[in-house]
């Protein structure tokens, strides 16, 4: 079949199911439920602290065929995922399917329990380095579905994604199950993207290398969710969890494209009191935070709040009185880790809050400006950052989608060329965003607006700003490069890529 | 090699032949374009029988042909 | 009109990456540097680079200027008959004294005529950066009509002397006096030395600042990030903006009562008056800084 974006995809996929097909951003609204949870009630004197994992994992009694979560608020510093899937490719358990929120470089040894059946599926928002390439290659038995952060939490409180045991790493946890990330050795700050496991899965264990007496403070996710409790060594290294501080880029190139997106912002007129911005932890998206810091002092705005993973940068602009409030759903820093657990304006905010489409209204919805990344773009504004540009995969939405449906201004940043290879195509590989989403693409050589937006195409031509047509951009940067031949692929399925409702939006397909 | 250039080695062909061996950051979406700016080059210059050895990280058409011209004109 | 040079951006010459951006990052002029930003052993590989690029790169934003080896040098030379045949807009010619000014006006002389370019097409800066070359400006200048302007060289020229180069710049005030005062005399820009240290966006403003108030028309750049600091700092000030708008409708008023020429405050307004005043306010409009109204009464004067 062909989607509404004009992708071919198959009606059944082997090793996914029958394929509803993606069929707009807004198209899947209405009256939806909420899954109902079994669960094995605690009474008084029941202990949930277990001596080690291989415990937990005997009592578990976790078989062939379940689907096991794990959130990836360690990101490159998590110890748990790799324990725990040792523990249980040695009982010889096979085919299961990975729940991980997210998975990082540090994940590589998956790849030795995909290539021997231990791991046979995957779902996540995220995927980089070794396990990405493996997936790529058609390591992985059956095809990996790639959700968004909103997506996921969607999937996972409407039963689509069902969890028979979610193990929850957690810095500090009481005897009692009660968790943080606020304290000990492995902080990582907010535990956004555990919330929906921990809700509802069938069983839940958090595993900490911080065991304190009961009960703890403050309490992220509360006892009553948690099965048992596993003391271990460490969860994880500190170095790989958080970054000492993220670092506006140098880049001179990159500093003229925030430059250039904070114009696009300001002629936008949503500089306003009240205002709402999120930006992204890379070099670029915090030049951008600050070149809006300075238009926000300018011309004395004080902005509602400022969302999404929270760097220092953003927690020293609510401290200088610039946001009312910070909506917190990873930190990537010590700064912002500090800032959540003694500032009380600096807020939590689970997966399912921040960006899923099928509650009461997720905080995207109230997001004003948007900076978004891309590794293509396409004629129809369709944004890519699930795979590279050799179409191996080196990402995923993460929260791409979500913040780009829900907020008024999606603008994406990106050089126009990245070596040689331009960053506009006829189509992109992977279609992760679709266009209607997507308002302005900021490039160091000029400026395309959605041609939807007459509203925005008006303001930015006032403000005589660098406007050219998507084609032009990419016709452009084609004089510089030449055109490049696209990359072949075989029929063959690696990856599903699932929109926030769960519909399907593309495919990954194995290179050549 | 910096980003956005090329390094090339040459060495003369016995066999009178022009031969290239390429590798590259964009092989797939690149690779013969500038295995025709090398060869072109090369021609242009009025060489036979030489053997080019090139790493690729994403030079564009004129640095190519700068960094060809350079490496034969220091062989010469 | 006035080509401005506010900010001259030196690049290296033998780096592909950046002579593919210079012409973005917002610099009036590009300096692609094939003198000391090159090591020896890859004079010749910058050279056949620079060539390409300028051959090829869409430059038409910048005014581009190649800095070539001394002619004393075993690149100099080559360099220049090299360069000059792919006809970049202007050569800043190191070291520069009058008799490598006098020599390399002749070789551009005959260039020019073998390539069919047209004559005096190809501009020269003088790099002055020696005692010598300071004191000799006013000959320097007038040994060739394609001078257009003077950068100082700060660094080698505190290093000729012998004395130490500081951030706050005492040590080179005569040097960007007379650079100044010879400049405006004969009607070419001034450029200033490069500010080093490139993390300190203060000091780079109080130093450009400094120059401006001595004259100097610009600023020479080793750090695209300099840029934006160095243009605030040469933007008109709204009193200058405000006297050449006087200036305009000034004239305008004469030109509506058929007289031939007029005064403002007691002073003729005479060509360069106006020329300059027109250059400001053109300059403000293109920065953003007054309103299309003005543009289009601006455009009427035309």
């Amino acid at each position: 079949m062909k989607t509404i974006l004009g992708r071919e995809i198959p009606d059944y996929i082997e090793g996914y199911g029958r394929v509803t097909p993606f069929q707009g951003a807004f198209s899947d609204g209405g009256v939806k439920t909420r899954t109902a949870v079994k669960l094995t009630s605690v009474i008084p004197n029941d202990q949930k602290v277990l001596p080690n994992l291989e415990e937990a994992l005997d009592k578990l009694n976790i078989s062939e065929g379940m689907t096991i979560s794990f959130h990836h608020h360690l990101r490159n510093g998590d110890f748990v995922l790799n324990k725990v899937m040792e523990g249980l490719a040695a009982r010889g358990i096979k085919d299961l399917t990975v729940a991980a929120s997210s998975i990082f470089p540090i994940h590589a040894p998956l790849v030795k329990h995909m290539e021997n059946g231990v791991v046979t599926g995957l779902v996540a928002n995220y995927i980089s380095g070794p396990v990405a390439k493996a997936i790529s290659e058609g390591k992985l038995k059956k095809p990996a579905i790639m959700q968004t952060h909103g997506g996921r939490a969607r999937a996972i409180e409407s039963g689509d994604l069902h969890i028979d045991v979610a193990f929850l790493a957690a810095p500090t946890a009481d005897t009692y199950g009660n968790i943080n990330g606020v304290y000990g050795n492995a902080a990582c700050g907010t535990l956004g993207y555990a919330v929906s496991d921990a809700e509802y899965a069938d069983k839940t264990v958090a595993i900490t290398d911080n065991l304190v007496p009961y009960p703890a403070y403050p309490i992220e996710i509360s006892q009553v969710f948690i099965d048992y409790v596993v003391l271990i060594d460490s969860i994880g290294d500190p170095k790989g969890i958080v970054s000492g501080t993220t670092k506006i880029t140098k880049d001179p190139v990159a500093l003229i494209i925030a430059k250039r997106a904070a114009e696009v912002i300001k002629a936008s007129g949503l500089v306003q009191e009240g205002m709402s911005f999120q930006t992204g932890a890379g070099g670029t998206s915090l030049a951008v935070a600050a070149e809006l810091k300075k238009i926000m002092q300018h011309e004395e705005v004080v902005g509602s709040f400022a969302s999404g993973g929270i760097t220092g940068y953003l927690v020293e602009m609510l401290e200088e009185g610039l946001f009312r409030t910070l909506f917190d759903v990873q930190c990537f820093d010590i700064k912002a880790i500090e800032s959540y657990r003694d500032n009380a304006t600096h807020q939590f905010m689970s997966a399912s809050m921040y960006g899923n489409p099928h509650t009461k209204g997720a905080v995207v919805n109230n997001l004003d400006i948007m900076i978004l990344g891309a590794t293509e773009i396409d004629m129809e504004f369709n944004v890519n950052v699930t795979t590279g540009s050799n179409g191996v995969i080196m990402g995923g939405s993460g929260g791409h989608s979500d913040t780009a449906a829900g907020s008024k201004l999606a603008i994406v940043v990106t050089n126009l060329i990245k070596a040689r290879l331009p960053i506009i195509k006829d189509k992109v590989m992977t279609i992760t965003t679709p266009g209607e989403s997507i308002d302005v693409v900021v490039t160091e050589r000029g400026i395309a607006v959605n041609p939807k937006r007459v509203d925005l195409l008006e303001k930015l031509r006032m403000a005589k700003l660098p406007l050219m047509t998507i084609k032009e951009l990419k016709l452009m940067a084609e004089k510089i490069t030449g055109v490049p031949k696209d990359i072949s692929t075989s029929e063959e399925i690696v990856a599903v890529v699932e929109y926030r409702d769960g519909r399907v939006i593309d495919v990954v397909r194995k290179v050549k | 090699m910096e980003s956005n250039d090329i390094l090339i080695m040459v060495r003369p062909n016995e066999f009178g032949k022009i031969e290239i061996e390429l590798e590259s950051i964009v092989m797939q979406q690149f690779g013969d374009v500038i295995e025709q700016v090398i060869l072109h080059k090369v021609k242009e210059m009025g060489i036979e029988g030489i053997s080019i050895k090139a790493q690729d990280k994403g030079a564009l058409d004129y640095t190519i042909a700068a960094r060809v011209e350079t490496a034969i004109r220091r062989a010469i | 009109m006035e080509k401005l040079r506010r900010t001259m951006l030196f690049m290296p010459g033998n780096n592909p990456g950046m002579l593919q951006d210079a012409a973005i990052l917002g610099a009036d002029s590009i300096i692609l540097d094939l003198e000391d930003a090159v090591s020896l052993t890859e004079k010749d590989s910058a050279r056949i680079l620079v060539r390409e690029a300028i051959k090829t790169i869409d430059y038409s934003q910048v005014e581009v200027v190649v800095r070539v080896n001394p002619f004393d040098t075993e690149f100099g030379p080559q360099d220049i008959d090299v360069i000059a045949r792919v006809r970049p807009d202007t050569l800043l010619i190191p070291k520069a004294n009058e008799e490598e000014i006098t020599l390399v006006d002749k070789i551009l002389d005959k260039i020019e005529i073998e390539e069919g370019f047209a004559h005096g097409s190809i501009k020269l800066i003088a790099l002055i950066e020696t005692a010598l070359g300071l004191e000799n400006v006013y000959k320097v200048i007038q040994a060739s009509k394609r001078i257009v302007g003077v950068l100082l060289g700060g660094e080698d020229l505190t290093a000729d002397l012998g004395i130490e180069r500081t951030k706050e710049g005492e040590e080179i005030f005569y040097a960007r006096n007379k650079v100044a005062t010879v400049c405006r005399a004969l009607k070419v820009d001034a450029i200033d030395t490069p500010f080093t240290d490139t993390n300190d966006y203060e000091g780079l403003a109080k130093d450009t600042a400094r120059a401006k108030s001595l004259g100097l028309t610009g600023k020479s750049a080793i750090n695209p990030r300099q840029i934006y600091t160095i243009h605030s700092v040469f933007a008109p000030t709204e009193a200058e903006l405000k006297h050449a708008l006087r200036v305009l409708d000034a004239m305008e008023e004469a030109e509506k009562e058929g007289k031939g020429c007029c005064s403002l405050d007691g002073k003729m307004i005479d060509a360069p008056v106006i020329n300059r005043a027109t250059c400001t306010v053109e300059q403000c409009i293109r920065l953003g800084l007054i309103s299309d109204e003005v543009e289009q009464d601006e455009n009427n004067i035309r």
